[in-house]
């Protein structure tokens, strides 16, 4: 029960977010990566975009409002249409605009647009989550093994499950032509990452999931560039930028572990600042993730009560 | 009578003159900065060559939070985590590291105008751009890069330039963190065949203030750079450890202060304790070394520094 309400709250605090924000005057950043993969950046995550003469692939859709624009930007670089549709993770600002962006692509059996997740992201789709039939841009296509591939537009595309990471419905997409990944909300470079432990998310596997897309990362010549990393949120990095964002992880946890050990309590901890050293780097006014938040989630996800 | 062609006068020859220098790039008398450079390490040497002792924040603005990052620095991080082998320094690093630099100019095929200085580094073959041609910067979306992005003008004799879009990197190698916010403003000057680059540092993170030094270099037109690979060689096999200090742990903090004989507070840094005012409140050292034993000839009359005196 109290996991539902958890749960709920998280949702709720989504939404709200959603539903605060104008989206009238966001605009689609078009941030070219390499060969037909772009970062599209508006509201809500990161897009990760491949184009070719099959079609378009979408990692992620952002919030309802912007699934015209999304598609607008993307048909400026490419007229074919939307064929995949991939979703990392549950959330509402990674998938808000799926139905949106399904009732714009024609319905064609010839080209048929594929939407895509593992398989716990259609046991938590708002619709399903409340009983009801899943709505029009679900994920119908689900996988539960621990990778699914594919080709299209002549590119290896992985999607590999990263187990109790942000979530537990975790997708990572690697391009291996062109070599980019898209990690979804397991990394979030701007700010604190928001392990939802309510939605099957955990410490260790946030942790484990990063040191995954450090593996499949490989940096190019002065240990930078090579595989370009598109994150959830935030801009577009590389495995630099991760490995520096895994040991904040890593070291705060190591932290508050240790005030567990001692036997202190949240406030004791929060009072110990475990998280000084990265606060003015992961923190601005807006942040989803506030200092309390981030060492609460830390302190629970760590057994803490 | 065979004609001669009829002579230029002397005064249109030197209009003439006049004009083609005024017509030139060198009309506005910039420094020539291509070539050959050796780093001269009279500044900061025990800090640039051996490198900085552990703890040693002296004359550093830094936050609380750069504070708190260097205490729990451990330097078995490199050897754990291969990703950190191999880097290049920062952008601002980058000009005062162990490493000579080539400089080449960027020059535009069709008007021969400088688009920018290409700088080339002896160590970890780190490159850096500096765009004359005002081009316009990344957006916020971009990739960040160890050298970062850097657009340069010329202020008379002097070019200044501005960086931004850097990658996380360190102010020292003592796991005095720089963040990835920070951006920095150089002028490079040249004296004859010595060029001195001043580097101001502003991190909104890790600076209580800007943190300013220079480097200085001298010409060298017989130097050549090589290739310098770097293969990175994981040491031991830990995944998903990344060794530190918990706070309040760190046995060597107090090594720089009781080696050099300084009060130990000054040796934690602050913007306080960077002004001379500092002097009137800094309390005593807890020791003081009867005579130098550590690091006591570094870059005199070119001498090599004492590195390994016995640990107390």
């Amino acid at each position: 029960m109290k996991k539902i309400i958890l749960a709920a709250a998280g949702f709720a605090a989504f939404v709200l977010t959603a539903q605060q924000q104008n989206f009238d005057n966001v605009q689609i950043t078009v941030q070219p990566i390499r060969d037909h993969t772009y970062m599209l950046v508006g509201a809500g995550g990161n897009v990760t975009l491949q184009t070719g003469p099959e079609g378009l692939l979408m990692v992620d859709s952002e919030f309802a409002p912007m699934a015209a624009k999304l598609l607008a930007a993307a048909h400026k670089l490419s007229p074919g249409p939307l064929r995949y549709l991939i979703n990392t993770h549950v959330h509402p600002d990674h998938i808000g605009g799926n139905d949106a962006l399904a009732r714009l692509s024609p319905r064609s059996p010839i080209e048929p647009l594929v939407i895509m997740a593992q398989e716990n992201v259609l046991k938590r789709w708002p619709a399903a989550a409340a009983g009801a039939q899943p709505d029009f841009g679900a994920p119908i296509s689900q996988y539960f093994t621990p990778f699914r591939d594919f080709r299209f537009n002549d590119e290896a595309v992985i999607l590999y499950h990263e187990p109790n990471a942000h979530t537990d419905g975790d997708s990572v997409v690697l391009f291996r032509r062109s070599d980019v990944i898209a990690t979804g909300d397991i990394f979030t470079p701007q700010g604190y990452p928001f392990i939802d432990l309510a939605q099957g998310g955990s410490v260790q596997g946030e942790i484990n999931a990063l040191g995954h897309i450090l593996d499949l990362a490989v940096p190019g010549h002065t240990e930078e560039g090579g595989t370009y990393i598109v994150p959830g949120h935030g801009r577009l990095c590389d495995e630099a930028d991760l490995v520096e964002y895994r040991d904040m992880i890593v070291i705060v946890r190591d932290r508050i572990q240790d005030l567990l050990k001692k036997g202190r309590n949240l406030e004791q901890v929060k009072a110990a600042k475990p998280t000084l050293d990265y606060d003015a780097r992961f923190i601005e006014k807006d942040s989803f993730v506030t200092t309390d938040r981030f060492v609460e989630i830390m302190y629970k996800g760590l057994g803490g009560k | 009578m065979k004609q001669h062609p009829k002579a230029i006068s002397k005064p249109f020859w030197r209009v003439l003159v006049a004009l083609s220098i005024l017509a030139s790039p060198a009309v506005f008398a910039q420094a020539d900065f291509v070539g050959n450079w050796v780093g001269i390490y009279h500044e900061d040497n025990p800090e640039r060559i051996p490198g900085p002792e552990l703890g040693d924040y002296l004359g550093m603005p830094i936050t609380p939070a750069a504070r708190l990052a260097a205490d729990s620095y451990d330097a078995d991080r490199i050897s754990i985590v291969p990703e950190y082998q191999c880097r290049p320094h920062g952008g601002d690093y980058m000009m005062r590291g162990l490493a000579n630099m080539r400089v080449d100019e960027m020059l535009e095929p069709n008007s021969q105008l400088a688009m920018g200085l290409h700088l080339r580094m002896g160590f970890q073959e780190m490159e850096r751009t500096i765009y004359l041609d005002g081009r316009e910067r990344p957006g916020a979306t971009a990739a960040h890069t160890f050298s970062g992005f850097t657009v340069g003008g010329w202020q008379g004799n002097m070019l200044n330039a501005y960086t931004t879009h850097l990658k996380m990197n360190y102010l020292r190698r003592n796991g005095l963190p720089r963040s990835d916010k920070a951006t920095f403003t150089e002028h490079w000057v040249r004296h004859g065949e010595y060029l001195t680059v001043i580097t101001t540092i502003t991190d909104p993170v890790y600076l209580e203030e800007p943190l300013t030094r220079s480097q200085s270099w001298v010409r060298d037109d017989n130097q050549r750079l090589g290739r310098d690979f770097c293969e990175y060689v994981p040491e031991l096999y830990k995944p998903g450890v990344v060794p530190n200090h918990l706070p309040g742990t760190n046995p060597f903090l107090h090594e720089v202060a009781d080696w050099y004989g300084l009060p130990y507070e000054a040796t934690r840094g602050g913007a306080e304790t960077t002004y001379p005012e500092y002097r009137a409140k800094m309390v005593k050292p807890d020791k003081v070394p009867a005579k130098c034993e550590r690091y006591c000839t570094c870059g005199e009359n070119g001498g090599a520094c004492n590195l390994f005196p016995p640990r107390r």
